[in-house]
Protein backbone atom coordinates (compact mmCIF):
# COMPACT_ATOMS: atom_id res chain seq x y z
CA UNK A 1 0.00 0.00 0.00
CA UNK A 2 1.42 3.36 -1.01
CA UNK A 3 2.17 5.77 1.80
CA UNK A 4 0.51 9.15 1.70
CA UNK A 5 2.57 12.18 0.70
CA UNK A 6 3.71 14.11 3.77
CA UNK A 7 3.95 17.87 3.79
CA UNK A 8 6.34 19.78 6.05
CA UNK A 9 5.53 23.45 6.53
CA UNK A 10 4.12 26.03 8.89
CA UNK A 11 0.46 25.88 9.82
CA UNK A 12 -0.61 28.34 7.18
CA UNK A 13 -0.76 29.01 3.46
CA UNK A 14 2.57 30.50 2.44
CA UNK A 15 4.27 28.61 -0.35
CA UNK A 16 2.68 25.28 0.53
CA UNK A 17 -0.93 26.19 -0.21
CA UNK A 18 -0.75 25.64 -3.98
CA UNK A 19 0.65 22.18 -3.28
CA UNK A 20 -2.26 21.40 -0.94
CA UNK A 21 -4.72 22.56 -3.61
CA UNK A 22 -3.13 20.40 -6.29
CA UNK A 23 -3.12 17.27 -4.14
CA UNK A 24 -6.68 17.89 -2.97
CA UNK A 25 -7.95 18.52 -6.49
CA UNK A 26 -6.28 15.31 -7.65
CA UNK A 27 -8.10 13.47 -4.87
CA UNK A 28 -4.86 12.52 -3.11
CA UNK A 29 -4.93 12.17 0.66
CA UNK A 30 -1.92 13.69 2.38
CA UNK A 31 -0.47 14.13 5.86
CA UNK A 32 1.02 17.26 7.30
CA UNK A 33 3.67 17.98 9.90
CA UNK A 34 3.45 21.55 11.10
CA UNK A 35 6.61 23.41 12.04
CA UNK A 36 5.97 25.32 15.22
CA UNK A 37 9.34 25.60 16.94
CA UNK A 38 12.92 26.37 16.05
CA UNK A 39 13.89 22.97 17.43
CA UNK A 40 11.69 21.17 14.92
CA UNK A 41 13.15 23.18 12.09
CA UNK A 42 16.70 22.62 13.22
CA UNK A 43 16.09 18.90 13.40
CA UNK A 44 14.91 18.88 9.80
CA UNK A 45 18.05 20.80 8.84
CA UNK A 46 20.34 18.56 10.84
CA UNK A 47 18.77 15.42 9.37
CA UNK A 48 19.63 16.82 5.94
CA UNK A 49 16.08 16.73 4.68
CA UNK A 50 15.96 20.31 3.45
CA UNK A 51 18.16 20.51 0.39
CA UNK A 52 18.71 24.27 0.52
CA UNK A 53 17.69 24.65 4.14
CA UNK A 54 14.16 25.67 3.19
CA UNK A 55 10.55 24.56 3.29
CA UNK A 56 8.15 23.61 1.64
CA UNK A 57 9.33 20.03 1.79
CA UNK A 58 7.27 17.05 0.65
CA UNK A 59 8.06 13.38 1.17
CA UNK A 60 6.56 11.49 -1.74
CA UNK A 61 7.34 8.33 -3.67
CA UNK A 62 10.56 7.74 -1.79
CA UNK A 63 11.83 11.24 -2.53
CA UNK A 64 12.41 14.21 -0.26
CA UNK A 65 11.40 17.12 -2.49
CA UNK A 66 11.87 20.80 -1.87
CA UNK A 67 11.32 23.90 -4.04
CA UNK A 68 7.68 24.73 -4.58
CA UNK A 69 7.70 24.63 -8.37
CA UNK A 70 9.61 21.35 -8.53
CA UNK A 71 7.00 19.78 -6.26
CA UNK A 72 4.07 21.25 -8.18
CA UNK A 73 5.42 20.12 -11.58
CA UNK A 74 6.02 16.60 -10.27
CA UNK A 75 2.48 16.35 -8.90
CA UNK A 76 0.92 17.82 -12.03
CA UNK A 77 2.74 15.28 -14.21
CA UNK A 78 2.05 12.39 -11.87
CA UNK A 79 -1.68 13.05 -11.68
CA UNK A 80 -2.11 13.80 -15.37
CA UNK A 81 -2.87 17.48 -14.89
CA UNK A 82 -0.08 18.76 -17.14
CA UNK A 83 -1.49 18.64 -20.67
CA UNK A 84 -1.21 15.97 -23.33
CA UNK A 85 1.86 17.25 -25.16
CA UNK A 86 4.65 19.80 -24.92
CA UNK A 87 2.64 22.67 -26.38
CA UNK A 88 -0.13 22.17 -23.82
CA UNK A 89 2.41 21.80 -21.03
CA UNK A 90 4.11 25.08 -21.90
CA UNK A 91 0.77 26.89 -21.88
CA UNK A 92 -0.03 25.41 -18.48
CA UNK A 93 3.41 26.55 -17.29
CA UNK A 94 2.90 30.07 -18.62
CA UNK A 95 -0.46 30.38 -16.88
CA UNK A 96 0.62 28.84 -13.58
CA UNK A 97 3.83 30.88 -13.47
CA UNK A 98 1.64 33.97 -13.82
CA UNK A 99 -0.88 33.01 -11.12
CA UNK A 100 1.88 31.84 -8.81
CA UNK A 101 3.60 35.24 -9.17
CA UNK A 102 0.35 36.87 -8.09
CA UNK A 103 -0.21 34.55 -5.12
CA UNK A 104 3.37 34.85 -3.90
CA UNK A 105 2.92 38.63 -3.78
CA UNK A 106 0.10 38.00 -1.30
CA UNK A 107 2.13 35.51 0.72
CA UNK A 108 5.06 37.91 0.99
CA UNK A 109 2.87 40.91 1.86
CA UNK A 110 1.91 39.29 5.17
CA UNK A 111 5.44 39.94 6.46
CA UNK A 112 5.60 43.62 5.64
CA UNK A 113 4.97 46.50 8.04
CA UNK A 114 1.31 47.65 7.98
CA UNK A 115 1.55 50.58 5.53
CA UNK A 116 3.70 48.66 3.07
CA UNK A 117 1.46 45.64 3.43
CA UNK A 118 -1.63 47.63 2.49
CA UNK A 119 0.19 49.07 -0.51
CA UNK A 120 1.35 45.62 -1.63
CA UNK A 121 -2.11 44.14 -1.35
CA UNK A 122 -3.60 47.05 -3.28
CA UNK A 123 -1.05 46.37 -5.99
CA UNK A 124 -2.06 42.68 -6.02
CA UNK A 125 -5.69 43.64 -6.65
CA UNK A 126 -4.62 46.08 -9.36
CA UNK A 127 -2.43 43.46 -11.02
CA UNK A 128 -5.23 40.92 -10.84
CA UNK A 129 -7.69 43.31 -12.45
CA UNK A 130 -5.39 44.71 -15.13
CA UNK A 131 -2.72 42.12 -15.82
CA UNK A 132 -3.88 38.63 -14.93
CA UNK A 133 -7.66 38.27 -14.95
CA UNK A 134 -8.13 39.92 -18.37
CA UNK A 135 -5.72 37.37 -19.86
CA UNK A 136 -7.64 34.40 -18.51
CA UNK A 137 -11.00 35.93 -19.39
CA UNK A 138 -9.77 36.27 -22.97
CA UNK A 139 -8.42 32.72 -23.10
CA UNK A 140 -11.77 31.35 -22.00
CA UNK A 141 -13.59 33.63 -24.43
CA UNK A 142 -11.39 32.72 -27.40
CA UNK A 143 -11.87 28.97 -27.17
CA UNK A 144 -15.21 28.86 -25.39
CA UNK A 145 -14.23 25.73 -23.51
CA UNK A 146 -14.71 24.88 -19.85
CA UNK A 147 -11.03 24.59 -19.00
CA UNK A 148 -8.02 26.75 -19.75
CA UNK A 149 -5.99 24.25 -21.77
CA UNK A 150 -6.85 21.42 -24.12
CA UNK A 151 -10.50 21.17 -23.08
CA UNK A 152 -9.40 19.18 -20.08
CA UNK A 153 -9.05 19.90 -16.37
CA UNK A 154 -5.43 20.73 -15.55
CA UNK A 155 -3.15 22.27 -12.95
CA UNK A 156 -3.76 25.66 -14.64
CA UNK A 157 -7.45 25.54 -13.72
CA UNK A 158 -6.77 24.59 -10.10
CA UNK A 159 -4.29 27.38 -9.63
CA UNK A 160 -6.48 29.98 -11.31
CA UNK A 161 -9.35 29.12 -8.97
CA UNK A 162 -7.01 29.37 -6.01
CA UNK A 163 -5.82 32.80 -7.21
CA UNK A 164 -9.37 34.05 -7.83
CA UNK A 165 -10.45 33.10 -4.31
CA UNK A 166 -7.39 34.71 -2.76
CA UNK A 167 -7.92 37.96 -4.63
CA UNK A 168 -11.61 37.97 -3.73
CA UNK A 169 -10.60 37.76 -0.08
CA UNK A 170 -8.80 41.07 -0.62
CA UNK A 171 -11.52 42.68 -2.73
CA UNK A 172 -14.88 41.01 -3.23
CA UNK A 173 -15.75 43.30 -6.13
CA UNK A 174 -13.13 42.08 -8.64
CA UNK A 175 -15.02 39.33 -10.39
CA UNK A 176 -18.17 40.94 -11.84
CA UNK A 177 -16.19 42.55 -14.67
CA UNK A 178 -15.02 39.09 -15.72
CA UNK A 179 -18.19 37.07 -16.45
CA UNK A 180 -16.39 34.05 -17.85
CA UNK A 181 -14.10 33.88 -14.83
CA UNK A 182 -17.15 34.12 -12.63
CA UNK A 183 -18.69 31.12 -14.40
CA UNK A 184 -15.30 29.36 -14.31
CA UNK A 185 -15.09 29.87 -10.57
CA UNK A 186 -18.50 28.24 -10.03
CA UNK A 187 -17.79 25.41 -12.40
CA UNK A 188 -14.38 24.47 -10.99
CA UNK A 189 -15.56 24.89 -7.39
CA UNK A 190 -18.18 22.26 -8.08
CA UNK A 191 -15.72 19.59 -9.11
CA UNK A 192 -16.23 17.01 -6.33
CA UNK A 193 -12.63 16.93 -5.02
CA UNK A 194 -12.45 20.71 -5.01
CA UNK A 195 -15.89 21.11 -3.50
CA UNK A 196 -14.73 18.89 -0.67
CA UNK A 197 -11.56 20.94 -0.20
CA UNK A 198 -13.62 24.12 0.03
CA UNK A 199 -15.68 22.81 2.92
CA UNK A 200 -14.82 23.72 6.51
CA UNK A 201 -12.61 21.13 8.20
CA UNK A 202 -10.52 20.41 5.11
CA UNK A 203 -6.76 20.88 5.00
CA UNK A 204 -7.13 24.21 3.26
CA UNK A 205 -5.50 26.93 5.36
CA UNK A 206 -6.90 30.37 6.29
CA UNK A 207 -5.27 33.66 5.25
CA UNK A 208 -2.14 34.56 7.25
CA UNK A 209 -2.80 36.21 10.60
CA UNK A 210 -0.42 37.80 13.10
CA UNK A 211 0.12 34.52 14.94
CA UNK A 212 1.23 32.78 11.75
CA UNK A 213 3.61 35.62 10.92
CA UNK A 214 5.01 35.48 14.45
CA UNK A 215 5.69 31.74 14.29
CA UNK A 216 7.41 31.94 10.91
CA UNK A 217 9.54 34.89 11.97
CA UNK A 218 10.63 33.20 15.17
CA UNK A 219 11.47 29.89 13.52
CA UNK A 220 13.29 31.40 10.55
CA UNK A 221 14.87 34.21 12.56
CA UNK A 222 13.90 37.25 10.53
CA UNK B 1 32.18 9.83 -28.88
CA UNK B 2 29.89 10.41 -25.96
CA UNK B 3 26.22 10.23 -26.91
CA UNK B 4 24.66 13.44 -28.14
CA UNK B 5 21.57 14.36 -26.25
CA UNK B 6 20.77 17.52 -28.15
CA UNK B 7 18.74 17.83 -31.33
CA UNK B 8 18.87 15.46 -34.28
CA UNK B 9 22.29 16.26 -35.73
CA UNK B 10 25.38 14.99 -33.95
CA UNK B 11 28.07 17.51 -33.10
CA UNK B 12 30.81 18.04 -35.67
CA UNK B 13 31.90 20.42 -38.36
CA UNK B 14 28.90 19.59 -40.54
CA UNK B 15 26.10 21.67 -39.11
CA UNK B 16 24.11 21.70 -42.34
CA UNK B 17 21.35 19.46 -40.97
CA UNK B 18 20.76 21.66 -38.00
CA UNK B 19 20.90 24.83 -40.09
CA UNK B 20 18.30 23.40 -42.47
CA UNK B 21 16.14 22.41 -39.53
CA UNK B 22 16.21 25.83 -37.99
CA UNK B 23 15.89 27.72 -41.26
CA UNK B 24 12.78 25.76 -42.11
CA UNK B 25 11.35 26.11 -38.64
CA UNK B 26 12.63 29.69 -38.26
CA UNK B 27 15.10 30.54 -35.56
CA UNK B 28 13.75 31.36 -32.13
CA UNK B 29 13.56 35.11 -31.62
CA UNK B 30 14.31 36.56 -28.21
CA UNK B 31 12.71 39.82 -27.09
CA UNK B 32 14.52 41.50 -24.21
CA UNK B 33 16.82 44.32 -23.22
CA UNK B 34 20.40 44.20 -24.41
CA UNK B 35 21.65 42.69 -21.21
CA UNK B 36 21.61 39.54 -19.12
CA UNK B 37 18.65 39.89 -16.78
CA UNK B 38 16.14 37.06 -16.96
CA UNK B 39 16.89 36.20 -20.57
CA UNK B 40 20.48 35.11 -20.05
CA UNK B 41 19.67 31.60 -18.81
CA UNK B 42 17.54 31.11 -21.92
CA UNK B 43 20.45 32.20 -24.12
CA UNK B 44 22.74 29.73 -22.33
CA UNK B 45 20.28 26.86 -22.73
CA UNK B 46 19.75 27.50 -26.44
CA UNK B 47 23.49 27.89 -26.99
CA UNK B 48 24.24 24.67 -25.10
CA UNK B 49 21.60 22.86 -27.17
CA UNK B 50 23.32 24.15 -30.32
CA UNK B 51 20.30 26.22 -31.38
CA UNK B 52 20.95 29.46 -33.23
CA UNK B 53 18.68 32.31 -32.25
CA UNK B 54 17.91 35.91 -33.14
CA UNK B 55 17.43 38.79 -30.78
CA UNK B 56 15.33 41.93 -30.90
CA UNK B 57 16.49 44.35 -28.25
CA UNK B 58 14.21 46.73 -26.42
CA UNK B 59 16.19 49.96 -26.47
CA UNK B 60 13.74 52.84 -26.13
CA UNK B 61 10.47 53.53 -24.31
CA UNK B 62 8.82 53.36 -27.74
CA UNK B 63 10.11 49.81 -28.30
CA UNK B 64 8.69 48.80 -24.94
CA UNK B 65 5.34 50.47 -25.53
CA UNK B 66 4.99 48.94 -28.96
CA UNK B 67 5.70 45.43 -27.74
CA UNK B 68 3.03 45.77 -25.11
CA UNK B 69 0.40 47.56 -27.16
CA UNK B 70 0.79 45.04 -30.01
CA UNK B 71 -0.41 42.47 -27.46
CA UNK B 72 2.63 40.24 -27.78
CA UNK B 73 3.37 40.01 -24.06
CA UNK B 74 0.85 37.86 -22.24
CA UNK B 75 1.42 39.41 -18.82
CA UNK B 76 3.03 42.63 -20.10
CA UNK B 77 6.44 41.23 -19.25
CA UNK B 78 9.61 40.03 -20.89
CA UNK B 79 11.39 37.68 -21.50
CA UNK B 80 9.34 36.74 -24.52
CA UNK B 81 10.51 34.17 -27.05
CA UNK B 82 8.95 33.56 -30.43
CA UNK B 83 9.42 29.86 -31.05
CA UNK B 84 7.50 27.17 -32.94
CA UNK B 85 4.66 29.54 -33.75
CA UNK B 86 4.18 30.61 -30.13
CA UNK B 87 4.92 33.83 -28.29
CA UNK B 88 6.20 32.29 -25.09
CA UNK B 89 6.55 34.21 -21.82
CA UNK B 90 7.61 33.36 -18.25
CA UNK B 91 11.24 32.40 -17.96
CA UNK B 92 10.65 28.98 -16.42
CA UNK B 93 7.98 28.02 -18.96
CA UNK B 94 10.37 28.92 -21.76
CA UNK B 95 13.32 27.08 -20.23
CA UNK B 96 11.26 23.96 -19.59
CA UNK B 97 9.97 23.97 -23.15
CA UNK B 98 13.46 24.24 -24.62
CA UNK B 99 14.82 21.60 -22.24
CA UNK B 100 12.07 19.14 -23.17
CA UNK B 101 12.39 19.80 -26.87
CA UNK B 102 16.17 19.32 -26.87
CA UNK B 103 16.20 16.41 -24.48
CA UNK B 104 17.85 18.16 -21.56
CA UNK B 105 15.21 17.32 -18.97
CA UNK B 106 15.97 13.82 -17.72
CA UNK B 107 14.37 10.53 -18.68
CA UNK B 108 11.29 10.48 -16.41
CA UNK B 109 9.34 12.59 -13.95
CA UNK B 110 11.53 11.60 -11.00
CA UNK B 111 14.68 12.79 -12.78
CA UNK B 112 12.78 15.89 -13.81
CA UNK B 113 11.85 16.55 -10.17
CA UNK B 114 15.53 16.43 -9.21
CA UNK B 115 16.47 18.66 -12.13
CA UNK B 116 13.73 21.11 -11.13
CA UNK B 117 14.81 21.12 -7.50
CA UNK B 118 18.41 21.87 -8.41
CA UNK B 119 17.34 24.43 -11.02
CA UNK B 120 15.15 26.30 -8.54
CA UNK B 121 17.98 26.55 -6.02
CA UNK B 122 20.32 27.82 -8.73
CA UNK B 123 17.64 30.28 -9.86
CA UNK B 124 17.24 31.67 -6.34
CA UNK B 125 20.95 32.49 -6.10
CA UNK B 126 21.12 33.70 -9.69
CA UNK B 127 18.19 36.00 -8.99
CA UNK B 128 20.15 37.69 -6.22
CA UNK B 129 23.00 38.24 -8.65
CA UNK B 130 20.81 39.36 -11.57
CA UNK B 131 19.18 42.16 -9.58
CA UNK B 132 22.46 43.40 -8.11
CA UNK B 133 23.00 46.10 -10.78
CA UNK B 134 19.64 47.59 -9.80
CA UNK B 135 20.50 47.76 -6.11
CA UNK B 136 20.89 51.22 -4.52
CA UNK B 137 24.61 51.96 -3.92
CA UNK B 138 24.28 52.14 -0.14
CA UNK B 139 22.83 48.63 0.05
CA UNK B 140 25.19 47.03 -2.43
CA UNK B 141 27.94 45.97 -0.08
CA UNK B 142 25.50 44.17 2.21
CA UNK B 143 23.85 42.46 -0.73
CA UNK B 144 27.17 41.24 -2.10
CA UNK B 145 28.12 39.92 1.34
CA UNK B 146 24.83 38.01 1.51
CA UNK B 147 25.34 36.59 -1.98
CA UNK B 148 28.80 35.36 -1.01
CA UNK B 149 27.50 33.79 2.17
CA UNK B 150 24.65 32.03 0.40
CA UNK B 151 27.02 30.84 -2.30
CA UNK B 152 29.47 29.14 0.03
CA UNK B 153 27.07 28.10 2.80
CA UNK B 154 23.80 27.20 1.14
CA UNK B 155 24.14 26.49 -2.57
CA UNK B 156 27.56 25.33 -3.71
CA UNK B 157 27.94 22.72 -0.95
CA UNK B 158 24.75 21.04 -2.17
CA UNK B 159 26.02 20.60 -5.72
CA UNK B 160 29.50 19.57 -4.62
CA UNK B 161 27.87 16.91 -2.47
CA UNK B 162 25.59 15.67 -5.27
CA UNK B 163 28.55 15.21 -7.60
CA UNK B 164 30.61 13.58 -4.90
CA UNK B 165 27.82 11.19 -3.92
CA UNK B 166 27.44 9.58 -7.35
CA UNK B 167 30.84 10.38 -8.83
CA UNK B 168 29.32 11.06 -12.24
CA UNK B 169 30.04 13.95 -14.57
CA UNK B 170 26.53 15.37 -14.55
CA UNK B 171 24.13 16.25 -11.77
CA UNK B 172 21.25 13.95 -12.75
CA UNK B 173 20.98 10.61 -14.48
CA UNK B 174 24.54 10.48 -15.73
CA UNK B 175 23.83 12.74 -18.66
CA UNK B 176 23.71 16.42 -19.52
CA UNK B 177 20.56 18.23 -18.44
CA UNK B 178 19.44 21.81 -18.01
CA UNK B 179 20.53 21.60 -14.37
CA UNK B 180 24.18 21.26 -15.44
CA UNK B 181 23.90 24.18 -17.85
CA UNK B 182 22.27 26.45 -15.27
CA UNK B 183 24.91 25.46 -12.74
CA UNK B 184 27.80 26.21 -15.09
CA UNK B 185 26.25 29.60 -15.87
CA UNK B 186 25.98 30.29 -12.13
CA UNK B 187 29.59 29.27 -11.55
CA UNK B 188 30.71 31.80 -14.15
CA UNK B 189 28.79 34.54 -12.27
CA UNK B 190 30.24 33.43 -8.94
CA UNK B 191 33.69 33.57 -10.46
CA UNK B 192 33.02 37.08 -11.75
CA UNK B 193 32.08 38.21 -8.25
CA UNK B 194 34.99 36.51 -6.51
CA UNK B 195 36.96 33.52 -7.83
CA UNK B 196 38.04 32.56 -4.31
CA UNK B 197 34.43 31.53 -3.59
CA UNK B 198 35.05 28.41 -5.65
CA UNK B 199 38.19 27.44 -3.75
CA UNK B 200 36.60 24.78 -1.58
CA UNK B 201 34.56 23.15 -4.32
CA UNK B 202 36.93 21.09 -6.45
CA UNK B 203 34.22 19.06 -8.20
CA UNK B 204 32.37 22.20 -9.25
CA UNK B 205 35.50 23.56 -10.84
CA UNK B 206 35.62 20.41 -12.91
CA UNK B 207 31.97 20.54 -13.98
CA UNK B 208 32.36 24.00 -15.32
CA UNK B 209 35.02 22.75 -17.68
CA UNK B 210 33.77 19.34 -18.68
CA UNK B 211 29.98 19.58 -18.77
CA UNK B 212 29.77 21.96 -21.64
CA UNK B 213 33.07 21.08 -23.28
CA UNK B 214 32.29 17.38 -23.71
CA UNK B 215 28.77 17.59 -25.04
CA UNK B 216 29.56 20.59 -27.17
CA UNK B 217 33.05 19.49 -27.97
CA UNK B 218 32.80 20.68 -31.54
CA UNK B 219 32.47 24.20 -30.21
CA UNK B 220 35.54 25.97 -28.92
CA UNK B 221 34.74 27.69 -25.59
CA UNK B 222 34.31 31.07 -27.30
CA UNK B 223 31.31 29.83 -29.27
CA UNK B 224 29.41 29.37 -26.05
CA UNK B 225 29.52 33.09 -25.59
CA UNK B 226 27.57 33.64 -28.81
CA UNK B 227 24.77 35.93 -27.80
CA UNK B 228 25.85 35.87 -24.17
CA UNK B 229 26.03 39.23 -22.53
CA UNK B 230 28.94 40.83 -20.73
CA UNK B 231 28.95 41.64 -17.06
CA UNK B 232 27.04 44.71 -15.93
CA UNK B 233 25.45 45.19 -19.32
CA UNK B 234 22.11 45.76 -17.67
CA UNK B 235 23.60 48.84 -16.08
CA UNK B 236 24.60 50.39 -19.32
CA UNK B 237 21.26 50.21 -21.11
CA UNK B 238 19.93 53.73 -21.50
CA UNK B 239 16.36 52.73 -20.88
CA UNK B 240 15.14 50.65 -17.98
CA UNK B 241 11.38 50.51 -17.36
CA UNK B 242 10.25 51.41 -13.84
CA UNK B 243 8.95 47.90 -13.06
CA UNK B 244 12.32 46.35 -13.68
CA UNK B 245 14.09 49.00 -11.63
CA UNK B 246 11.57 48.57 -8.81
CA UNK B 247 12.34 44.88 -8.50
CA UNK B 248 15.85 45.59 -7.26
Amino acid sequence: MATKPKLFYFRGRGRMESIRWLLAAAGVEFEEEFIETTEQYEKLLKDGRLLFGQVPMVEIDGMVLTQTRAILSYLAAKYDLYGKDLKETVRINMYTDGTLDLMLMIAVAAFKPPAEKEESLALVVKRAKTRYFPVFEKILKDHGEDFLVGNKFSWADIQLLEAILMVEELDASVLPEFPLLKAFKTRISNIPTIKKFLQPGSQRKPPPDSHYVEVVRSVLHF
Amino acid sequence: MRGWHGAAAPPGRDTSVRTLETTMAGKPKLHYFNGRGRMESIRWLLAAAGVEFEEKFIETPEDWDKLRSDGHLMFQQVPMVEIDGMKMVQTRAILNYIATKYNLYGKDIKERALIDMYTEGIADLSEMIIVLPLCPPDQKEAKIALIKERTTDRYLPVFEKVLKSHGQDYLVGNRLSKADIHLVELLYYVEEIDPSLLANFPLLKVISLTAIRREGSHLPPQDLTFGLKPHNCLFSIPFCPPELAARG
